[in-house]
């Protein structure tokens, strides 16, 4: 039914429009992005920024156009099986099991055993053992293993559930406002830890905080509308005189 | 090998919970009960094997079926199926328009057993269909809603209309089901006398029994990852959809398994009863079984066990005496509890329990040192 042809991309936005009763909260939307690459949306409220995350793991089911994936069409794929094609998603507040431990929260996280039979049969060995220590140290947790989710500070809980993420080894990570409620220390250990995740992979962010995208953006891209209002570096964008309008103009 | 123990007793403490609950049904019952009493309490351990499912299914796994009686009602009517057609042999039934066919048949002027009753001739049949039957059933009922994500509040309703729809039918096709009455007049099993003390005494073993695995096998699926991810599906569903399962799937698995221990129930209900009948399938008895474990606690296997009891040993003291006031009393014990104990028993022993044992370890140790206290005044005694 598409078509998009085949491209070197991790993902391929083309033509993407989602409509709500007529209203278009995502429209014509093409996006790029290549593998390990760090890339920032930005935009005002209602620019459809969390939509575009939600149609690309499924959350919401787009009007038209398409999602590729390494070359994989997404946008006929349920849930979990764009989370099997490798695409990893962490939602805005954070999502993580309240009443299990950090430990028992990366386990469930663990790429094995997500089969009815496979999870009856699954065993913690040691292989698993030392992955959910390895993440959890990435992380900062690794001293909280055994800590109850729903005691971990509001920073801490982010950074969970980006280790449940991790764990899986998503070839594409997204990232819905990483440091919301962060302390200024946690967000410079949140910056450098997505620095280093996005090697050998490819990490979509959204975020609100300027300075952050500053200091982890490799590349921009100002959503207004639905539309995307300007795409780039950094500084390029922070002068492209229709964000300013946008950002400030109101 | 202790990881096979963990996996089917959980930590010390639930293995002696474990041990606690099998010497009092397997030991102190049989020994303290008259035959009379004890399969009464064999009965009302059927009741258990349902709110055991109901532990795995609402406590764990959030989905609050107010449907088990269907299952449980599925259960003893196969087993009462094949019972009814060994009673009705022509012998038995020389007196009857058409002999060989079940009573009730014969009175609603049927002439030929009906087709669906035909396997129930054979034992093994049966066994297979009180097991295969409603786990079929729950995962028509499962797929249909967990997979187009219907859950929580409609999901209760609509097994509790299943149930009134099912009750509905058997009560209609009174001339293939037995009606209102039931199925009753069970009197042997491959020739063996069920009605006498020693088989109900037997039966009450068995039953035991197969409790017991079901609570063990139980606790398997609860100690694997599957069991972590029912409570994170309780907790946050998406999170686990977009973990890469597929949550459905998990449901559907859970609401069989509890579908086939609760028909499990049924059939060892009918064996040790003698009879079946709708009153056991519809809304009533499905929400009595949801009070068993709510108040025994619907985080406790074994706590479900002793609701079910405590509720049962009530109804059949009270009923006794004051049969109107029962099931306002039962009515209230379940406000009660989801109000200010949403863990039920298992739960305020979790709470108190170990203030319980702190209290006696504190009047021990008092005694034993009032006594070295009385012993070192009476040496002085003796001294001076």
């Amino acid at each position: 039914m598409n078509m998009s042809t085949n491209t070197d991309f991790t993902l391929a936005i083309e033509d993407l429009t989602v409509s709500f009763d007529g209203f278009k909260a995502v429209d014509n939307l093409n996006f790029y992005l290549d593998r390990n690459e760090l890339h920032v949306v930005i935009g005002p409220n209602g620019a459809g920024k969390t939509t575009v995350l939600d149609l690309i793991c499924g959350k919401t089911k787009s009007t038209s156009g398409s999602i590729k994936f390494l070359n994989k069409e997404l946008t006929n794929l349920s849930e979990h099986e764009i989370v099997l094609a490798g695409v990893g998603r962490k939602f805005q507040t954070p999502s993580i099991y309240e009443n299990l431990s950090v430990m028992e929260n990366l386990e469930i996280s663990y790429p094995k055993g997500r089969g009815v039979f496979g999870s009856l049969m699954f065993k913690h060995d040691a292989v698993v053992r030392d992955k959910i220590l390895e993440v959890a140290t990435q992380i900062m947790l690794e001293k909280a293993l055994h800590t109850e989710a729903g005691l971990l500070s509001h920073g801490q809980k982010q950074w969970l559930e980006i280790g449940m993420l991790l764990i899986q080894d998503p070839q594409l990570l997204m990232l819905d406002e990483p440091v919301a409620g962060m302390s200024v220390k946690e967000r410079e250990q949140t910056a450098e830890l997505l620095n280093k995740i996005s090697e050998g992979r490819s990490v979509l962010v959204i975020e609100h905080d300027m300075e952050f995208v500053a200091r982890i953006a490799h590349k921009v891209t100002v959503l207004h509308q639905g539309k995307i209002l300007a795409s780039g570096d950094m500084k390029d964008v922070q002068k492209d005189p229709k964000v300013i309008e946008v950002y400030l103009g109101h | 090998m202790s990881f096979v123990y963990e996996k089917l007793f959980g930590d010390k403490k639930g293995l002696i919970g474990f041990c606690i609950l099998a010497a009092l049904i397997l030991v102190v019952f049989p020994v303290m009960l008259d035959s009379f009493r004890l399969n009464l309490v064999g009965k009302y351990l059927t009741y258990a094997f349902a709110a055991v499912s109901l532990v795995l299914l609402w406590g764990y796994g959030g989905t609050l079926s107010l449907g088990q009686g269907i299952f449980f009602g599925i259960g003893g009517y196969a087993m009462a199926m094949f019972l009814k057609l060994e009673a009705s042999s022509p012998e038995n039934t020389a007196i009857q328009s058409t002999p060989g066919i079940p009573d009730f048949m014969d009175w609603n002027q049927i002439t030929e057993l009906p087709l669906f009753w035909m396997p129930f001739h054979s034992f093994s049949f049966t066994l297979f269909a009180v097991l295969v039957v409603p786990t079929i059933f729950a995962y028509i009922i499962g797929a249909a809603m967990f997979k187009r994500r219907v859950g929580g509040v409609y999901f209760a309703i609509i097994t509790q209309v299943v149930s009134v729809i099912l009750t509905v039918l058997i009560v209609g096709q009174q001339g293939l089901t037995g009606g209102i009455n039931g199925i009753t007049d069970l009197r042997t099993l491959n020739g063996w006398d069920i009605t006498s003390d020693s088989a109900k005494t037997l039966f009450y073993f068995i039953n035991c029994f197969l409790l017991l695995a079901v609570i063990i096998a139980s606790r398997f699926i609860l100690t694997s990852k599957f069991g972590r991810i029912l409570l994170a599906m309780r907790d946050k569903e998406d999170r686990v959809r977009f973990s890469g399962y597929d949550v459905a799937n998990f449901k559907i698995f859970i609401f069989c398994f509890a579908a086939m221990i609760s028909a499990i129930g049924g059939a060892m209900f009918t064996l040790q009863v003698g009879f079946m009948s709708p009153s056991f399938v519809g809304i009533v008895p499905s929400i009595e079984m949801v009070i068993f474990a709510a108040i025994g606690g619907r985080m406790s296997l074994i706590g479900a066990v002793y609701g079910t009891l405590l509720i049962n040993f009530g109804k059949t003291a009270f009923s006794e005496s004051f049969p109107e006031l029962w099931l306002f009393l039962m009515g209230g014990l379940f406000i009660a509890v989801v109000m200010f104990f949403p863990n039920g028993l298992a739960g305020l022993w979790e709470d108190y329990g170990h203030h319980l044992t702190k209290r006696l370890d504190f009047i021990k140790n008092l005694f034993s040192k009032s006594k070295s206290a009385a012993d070192a005044i009476e040496l002085k005694g003796s001294k001076s």
